[in-house]
């Protein structure tokens, strides 16, 4: 089997504070095969934004920076290890990013084409109009109509499904393997919603993207993803096949997410709800970061952090107490 | 091209202001003590010869037919004769116009030019020591009154080093450079304060706006992602400042032109009224009017080319 697109190992960021160092992410380590969905699943603030920052290498702080670990592109270069003009490259070109309010991040001063354009001819050296003609190519595969007579539009003219189908257009300009999609769907309709994750499994299947889709909402997960990483407090607490960890999941944080879920008339009555608060950073909680918020808590999930380990090829899960029956493949 | 199309109806909106501000020019110049003829004559007027040219000014008509005239005529394009000069209004702006526009141009061009380099700079460098000195140089320079710094410089460069004249204007093109120079100076370290302090605010809070970091994982280099993402975005609300500011820099020429001699409209004006020549008065304020109005027209076409959002 060929090596996986992108292949994060033990990735950490710090930030550096007043009350000294603060671990962001910790220790997150996953691959991405060709074609893949991965799923990053987890609250605010629970670092699924800082690692594909990481990734990417666009932390949004000079005081924030990567303590550890290595991001493998292609079985090859480590992105953490690039020179920044060889980082640009990769950005756009082997890895595009789509974020959550197309409104905001896209410019409002330019026109669509203008934004696709001056990606591609800066990271290939083809001409204006080479350029133009694959501009209303990509925007007529992400679904805009009459692509020819909307690429001199500019975003305000779009609507906000439109929006983000433009926002992809412009992240797949330069053919990237991997796209990292940052909440793509939560700022939208639900209707809306549910056409831009068709676009994105489209595009999987015609161009073997691959994708890591950050996102808190598990109905989105159940959709597309083909495995899922959930976070917390910056640590990945269990990772597995999507299936898995839908129908058969162990960590009691995986567990109390869907139960939150709120699933069409089975249980009525109130949304269950994970008692207390996500830690914030600076209160990190010793041993499992989840612990004050766990059911199942003892004194060993204060003390020690539990470790991360593989107890079936693909299934990842750090906790000291968890849920179900474990049909150990060899605990390692 | 809907976005333009301001500009043919823009006219029509902007006739009921000039007529107001025709009035209002009218009145207040008709408001200052004395009388255009006393002063011309002096004390040799008899009561004859006073009438006399009175007379020969329409100045014997009620007002309401002088403001008529004043009317007509700036429908036909003319202002009337000075009483002092005796030649027409127009004619004499003619001759005056260049020297301010120049000082003003100048001054714009100037200002910009400094005020967009540091205004980068410091924003770039933000909480640096060269951004404090940056924002503690600006701040300064609105604090300076024009007429004050204009003699600074005059004592510093005119009179201790030589290097510019004190005052005048001259007639070749060197000798015109050479002269405008400090009245340069003056206006544009006041406006490129002024406008340094708006821009590094704007282009700071571009810097890191959601469209800059979409636009840097995108991969373009920061000199793309900053002159073609963050400036223009930045540029929008300085062009509006920038046109509020010429329009008091119009008005303001006068105490600049005076400082240094300049034989432009401020000079006129002033001179217009301690003779109480109103035809000159009413046709230079007029200029500056019709002027004002023209910036904040032209400022309104570049956003409006600047930034498609916006709609007039």
């Amino acid at each position: 089997m060929s090596p996986p697109v992108l292949s994060v190992r033990d990735l950490s960021v710090i930030a550096k504070t007043d009350q000294g160092p603060q671990t962001l992410v910790d220790r997150v380590s996953f691959e991405l095969n060709r074609g893949e969905i991965l799923g990053l699943v987890g609250e605010s603030g629970s670092g699924k934004s800082m690692t594909c920052r990481a990734i990417i290498g666009l932390l949004p702080s000079s005081r924030i920076s990567i303590s550890g670990g290595s991001v493998i592109l292609r079985g090859k270069s480590d992105l953490t290890h690039l020179e920044e003009s060889d980082m640009r490259k990769v950005r756009g070109g082997d890895i595009g990013m789509i974020f959550q309010n197309p409104s905001s991040h896209l410019d409002p001063v330019m026109s669509i084409g203008g934004q696709i354009t001056e990606s591609i001819r800066y990271h290939h050296q083809v001409n204006r109009a080479e350029a133009r003609n694959r501009a209303i190519e990509i925007l007529h595969q992400v679904g805009i109509s009459d692509p020819a007579q909307r690429i001199d539009d500019y975003p305000h003219e779009f609507s906000g499904g439109m929006r983000q189908r433009a926002m992809i257009a412009v992240a797949l300009a330069c053919n990237p393997e991997i796209l990292i999609a940052d909440e793509p769907t939560t700022a939208l309709d639900v209707t809306v919603q549910a056409q831009i994750l068709r676009l994105l499994m489209d595009l999987r299947e015609k161009r073997e993207l691959s994708i890591i889709l950050i996102t808190h909402d598990l109905g989105v997960v159940a959709q597309v993803c083909d495995t899922v990483a959930v976070m917390y407090g910056g640590r990945i607490c269990e990772r597995g096949p999507k299936r898995e960890i839908i129908l058969d999941a162990h960590h009691p944080y995986t567990t109390g997410l869907i139960d939150c879920q709120p699933s069409g008339g089975s249980h009525r009555g109130l949304v269950k709800t994970i008692a207390g608060q996500p830690p914030s950073q600076g209160s990190m909680p010793t041993g499992c970061a989840f612990h004050p918020r766990c059911a199942h808590a003892t004194k060993e999930c204060a003390q020690t952090e539990p470790a991360a380990v593989d107890y079936q090829p693909n299934h990842m899960l750090a906790c000291h107490h968890p849920i179900g029956e474990i049909n150990e493949g060899g605990r390692a | 091209m809907h976005r333009y199309r301001f500009i043919l109806y823009r006219p029509i909106q902007l006739l009921p202001v000039l007529i107001g501000i025709s009035i209002i020019i009218f009145v207040l110049v008709r408001s200052i003590p004395g009388d255009p003829v006393r002063a011309l004559l002096g004390a040799r007027g008899t009561p004859e010869s006073i009438l006399r040219i009175r007379a020969q000014f329409g100045l014997d008509e009620p007002l309401w037919t002088q403001y008529f005239y004043f009317i007509e005529n700036l429908f036909k394009g003319e202002m009337g004769r000075s009483i002092l000069y005796k030649i027409d209004v127009l004619e004499l702006i003619g001759t005056r116009i260049e020297p301010t526009l120049v000082l003003v141009g100048g001054s714009v061009l100037l200002a910009l030019l400094i005020a967009v380099p540091l205004a980068a700079i410091a924003a770039k460098y933000r909480g640096r020591p060269v951004d404090h000195i940056i924002r503690l140089m600006s701040t300064a320079g609105l604090g300076f009154p024009a007429f004050w710094l204009a003699i600074m410089l005059i004592l510093l460069f005119s009179i201790q080093l030589d290097l510019f004249p004190v005052a005048g204007y001259g007639k070749t093109f060197g000798e015109k450079l050479h002269h405008m120079i400090l009245p340069w100076l003056t206006v544009a370290l006041a406006l490129s304060a002024v406008l340094t302090r708006n821009l590094r605010a704007s282009i700071l809070a571009e810097l890191h706006s959601d469209q800059a970091t979409a636009a840097r994982a995108r991969g373009l280099p920061e000199s793309v992602v900053f002159w073609r993402h963050v400036m223009p975005n930045s540029l929008v609300p300085t062009v509006n400042l920038l046109a509020i500011n010429i329009g008091w820099l119009i008005s303001g020429t006068v105490v600049i032109e005076s400082v240094f001699a300049i034989p432009g409209m401020g000079q006129l004006l002033i001179r217009g009224i301690f003779t109480r020549d109103y035809m000159v008065v009413q046709g230079v304020a007029m200029t500056f009017a019709c002027a004002t109005v023209f910036v904040n027209f032209m400022a309104d076409v570049l956003t409006v080319t600047i930034d498609p959002r916006v709609k007039l």
